[in-house]
């Protein structure tokens, strides 16, 4: 795809590709490593399929102790490793390097304990997310973040990304719902923190690996908190002649002290194509559509929803509706989490952003991207976390049209900055990777992302985990580790910093 | 005298910002001429800077002249952690002010040293709240209440009752900016509740002690305060059986936001009459939100605890005015026991702390409070040298979780260990994460351990 540069290719590596082949298959025999270009084609890239690379070698280990060995082995080579869970990154963090390992961790999929006692299960990184709700829904218990794509995507994956869900802004996201791991890192150490307690005793280290999209060690199990299933579930479907009027109803609906289970809008393009492609009932002569989940005791969810409704009356609502079943309530859904499908209907292609905006800022984000719309002449929905400001405009283009990516990328790109410039943030949920890299100077000052970047040293000196993800620029640690003091003194101490 | 000339010229030159860095940067150079560079302890003369900028001076100093800091706020907390010494001290205290409140947002920005009363007053005016309780650690201290700042709650990770639920500090913290031990402002993070751009540097924050950068600012998450709240009180049972009931409880839809066990000589120290008078243990569940939903869950759980005997329900005032006494453990308060009793603070699985708490009473003659439904333990022991460590540490170790000695004479803190010793992999990269932040180890070294 377009100008993505990664680091250089190490030809040193390359070179001794059959070498190292046979040294891990070794480590892990049989099927476990696969090196010919034909079975290596399904690992090419991840979500972000735009982004192609074969790797150098696949190896799929089942045990910890294999991994352990495989990332000692690339220590003492220096040879780059990428992680991989499902390979659902929308954001190319499971992008191979040609002069890489691709570490699949797909083999560790069982569920090692369940303790329901401490309202903790224990699970190999390779489990879906779905999957751990599905190993304790019979005694009444779920596991709460629930990213879209929870069918396929790995806990493990769910960890590099801090992975969300449309019921985060009441139960939180992937950090706040782990109480530990075992990692390994890259010199092949086995490290393991937290447990069935709360909080770390020294440096919150999960905290720092939550999120960290595979650059600071190889997660090989997961303890989760598991969460006690509400009672019932009601969703309210509630049209607006404007955005400016959905905004606001959101705002009052908080400001009325509730947080509801999930609250999602979508403006006028992703409604049509969602009701076109499932007939769920959504009106048509609307600008935003919000859906509002209550969830808890059946007495909490019809005293809120009688409030709710109220709220979107005095907010100028043209449509209000409660849903009166769990059918109804799933239809409901149905709409919004067909949303990037739906847009994949009525266009050849679609590209998903992922940025926050503080939510008041919402109208105005929506007017600048129908402008630069126009200015990119490509067509956009969108459909919006609303409690949290995490916005999920689909740029619809077609990649057989020679420039129309290259324009829905910078549309993408300009989409971004606006979000960094209304007080927002690049990213909410899908992680960097290698598609939002380079705008991270959008952000972050040089300082910002050295400093990050040290953090990354402490696990990885030599920088062989993930390389060319989440950082524009890559530096060495010894440079980094620098210290401009010279003769006991800061060099130039009134210079100004910023 | 020094002192306040040089205050009055940092003060005088607020006003005219732009000469203020370069103000400071001669006081803190007066002060090195002056004699502050010797190590000593540092009661007296700290470092008042009254910007970010002359924050970020000020370590730079430090850095030049090979001096190691003490970063306080209120110093409210000052008496936990490793008794180590510094060579000077950096009061943060008046660097305060909220910066940024949005409600709608649920986002609150504001300066370092603003005073954690003035936040929490300022989000109870709009029916908000920090939900996860950050304790006052001033009756266990025996210091005045009510003191601490945003920097020090969320450089101690500070939780309350509601940590089951809603999680700590950590969990609620989006953003700081700050200075490194390199002399160097950054920032991470955002002023939105949801974002993942680069490493969540605002967990590594969260209970560093402030050891790894001086921060100036942050910004929290806020959210709704529940609109009523009530508990359940059970009575007589033993720590064993209060587990059970506790357990029952949150893992049935009752939804509780606070389950705690409090031991016959505890109850009689809570400022609860109804519950000091009675004189039996008392296992308590928080039921808060909707009125509807409060009575309906107070119902199911009724039917659920059923086997326990009788079960009280306290009223809003009373369960607020017990919450608060679990959170703060008002009955190992300095008042009550005692400051020379030392007090350690346990997280466990939930399912061992009752082992663990009884297991500490019949070796070290423990009093133990069961909060976060039997996963913390707060344990009064008797005064001694070593505060029991090496009974706790064993005890702790196999059941899993840590444990940090919370309240200890100086000369305890100097001899045993305060927080969890680590196992050799943690420790090194513990090492190599301050070195990222302070490499030359001038904030708050030895605060948590030995060289860190």
């Amino acid at each position: 795809m377009s100008n993505l540069k990664m680091p250089e290719v190490e030809q040193s590596v390359l070179s001794r590709r059959d070498d190292i082949v046979a040294a891990l298959r070794a480590i892990v025999p049989g099927e476990g490593v696969i090196a010919t270009e034909r079975e290596m084609k399904p690992y090419e890239s991840d979500g972000l399929t735009a982004y192609r690379q074969i790797p150098m070698v696949v190896v799929l280990p089942d045990t910890t102790e294999q991994v352990s060995r495989v990332l000692r082995y690339c220590y003492d080579n220096g040879i780059r490793v990428v992680p991989r869970g499902s390979g659902t990154s929308l954001s190319g963090g499971a992008l191979p390097l040609a002069d890489g390992v691709l570490l699949g961790m797909g083999k560790f999929n069982r569920v090692r304990e369940i303790d329901y006692e401490n309202r903790a299960a224990i699970v190999e990184p390779g489990v879906t997310n779905l999957a751990i709700t599905k190993a304790v829904e019979d005694e009444g218990f779920y596991y709460a973040p629930d990213p879209s794509s929870q069918i396929a995507c790995s806990i493990g994956g769910n960890i590099a990304e801090n992975s969300g869900g449309v019921h985060c802004l009441k139960y939180g996201l992937t950090t706040n719902n782990v109480l530990g791991c075992e990692i390994v890192l890259i010199t092949g150490e086995i490290v393991r923190i937290g447990g069935k307690h709360l909080d770390a005793g020294g440096y919150d280290l999960l905290g720092i690996i939550t999120g960290s999209e595979g650059l600071l060690g190889v997660v090989t199990e997961v303890t989760v908190r598991i969460l006690r299933k509400p009672e019932t579930a009601r969703a309210l479907l509630v049209g607006f002649p404007t955005s400016e009027d959905g905004g606001d109803c959101v705002a009052k609906i908080i400001g009325a002290g509730i947080i509801p289970g999930g609250m999602e809008m979508m403006d006028a393009p992703a409604i049509r194509a969602a009701e076109d492609f499932l007939h769920c009932g959504y009106p048509l002569d609307v600008e935003a559509l919000l859906i509002v989940e209550l969830d808890g005791p059946e007495a909490e969810c019809t005293h809120l929803m009688t409030r709710v409704e109220a709220i979107a009356r005095g907010c100028n609502a043209s449509v209000i509706k409660a849903s009166q079943s769990e059918e109804e309530r799933l239809l409901f859904w149905a709409g919004r989490k067909a949303a990037f499908p739906a847009v994949g209907r009525i266009s050849p292609d679609y590209y998903c952003m992922d940025g926050t905006i503080p939510r008041a800022k919402l109208p105005l984000v929506l007017q600048r991207m129908r402008e630069m719309s126009e200015k990119h002449g490509l067509r956009v929905a969108n459909v919006f976390h609303a409690g949290d400001g995490n916005l999920h405009p689909l740029i619809l283009y077609d990649a057989n049209k020679p420039g129309e990516l290259e324009r829905a990328e910078a549309f993408g790109s300009d989409i971004l900055r606006l979000c960094v410039e209304v007080g927002g943030v690049l990213t909410g949920e899908h992680g960097v990777g290698v598609e939002k890299r380079d705008l991270m100077p959008a952000m972050f000052n040089d300082i910002d992302l050295a400093q990050q970047q040290r953090l990354k040293c402490a696990f990885d000196e030599k920088g062989l985990l993930n390389p060319g993800k989440v950082f524009p620029t890559l530096h060495r640690c010894a440079e980094l580790g620098r210290m401009h003091v010279h003769a006991g003194k800061v060099a130039f101490p009134d210079l100004p910093r910023f | 005298m020094l002192r306040s000339a040089a205050t009055r010229r940092v003060s005088k030159h607020e006003a005219a910002p732009s000469f203020e860095t370069s103000a400071f940067r001669a006081l803190l150079r007066m002060r090195v001429v002056h004699g502050c560079g010797h190590r000593s302890n540092t009661m007296t003369d700290p470092i008042k800077p009254q910007s970010a900028q002359d924050v970020e001076a000020a370590v730079q100093a430090a850095l030049a002249d090979g001096r190691t800091l003490e970063t306080v706020g209120h110093g409210s907390k000052r008496a936990i952690g490793r008794a180590a010494q510094w060579d000077g001290t950096l009061d943060l205290s008046a660097l305060a002010g909220i910066t940024l409140y949005e409600p709608a947002e649920l986002v609150l920005s504001a300066k370092a040293g603003t005073s954690l009363a003035e936040i929490e007053a300022q989000v109870a005016a709009n029916n908000q709240q920090l939900a996860f309780e950050p304790m006052d650690f001033a009756p266990l201290l025996g210091t005045e209440p009510g003191r601490g700042t945003l920097g020090g709650m969320l450089a101690a990770n500070l939780a309350g009752p509601r940590r089951i639920k809603a999680g700590a500090a950590r969990d609620h913290m989006l953003a700081f900016s700050g200075v490194s031990g390199r002399g160097e402002t950054f920032k991470s993070g955002g002023r939105v509740v949801k974002n993942v751009t680069g490493y969540d540097l605002s967990k590594l924050m969260a209970g560093s002690w402030g050891t790894l950068t001086v921060m100036t600012d942050a910004t929290i998450k806020v959210l709704p305060r529940p609109e009523a709240q009530e508990s359940l009180g059970l009575f007589g049972h033993d720590s064993v059986d209060a587990g059970q009931a506790m357990r029952l409880a949150m893992n049935s839809a009752g939804e509780s936001s606070a389950a705690a066990h409090i031991a016959e000589t505890a109850v009689k120290r809570l400022p609860i009459a109804s519950l000091a008078t009675n004189g039996r243990s008392v296992t308590a569940i928080r039921l808060e939100g909707v009125p509807p939903s409060i009575a309906h869950r107070r119902e199911l759980l009724r039917s659920i605890l059923r086997p326990y005997g009788d079960i009280a329900t306290l009223d809003e005032a009373d369960s607020q005015a017990l919450w608060r006494a679990v959170r703060d453990v008002t009955p190992f308060a300095a008042a009550a026991t005692g400051v020379d009793r030392p007090v350690w603070r346990i997280s466990t699985a939930p399912t061992r702390g009752p082992e663990v708490g009884a297991l500490l009473t019949a070796s070290l003659g423990a009093e133990v409070l069961y909060d976060w439904a039997g996963g913390l333990l707060w344990a009064l022991v008797p005064a001694s040298e070593d505060a029991g460590v090496a009974s706790v540490r064993k005890i702790v170790a196999p059941a899993g979780g840590h444990a940090t000695l919370i309240r200890a004479s100086a000369a305890v803190r100097a001899a045993v260990d305060v927080f969890d010793p680590q196992n050799a992999a943690i420790a090194i990269l513990t090492r190599r994460v301050k070195e990222g932040f302070d490499p030359k180890g001038i904030l708050n070294p030895g605060r948590m351990y030995a060289g860190v």
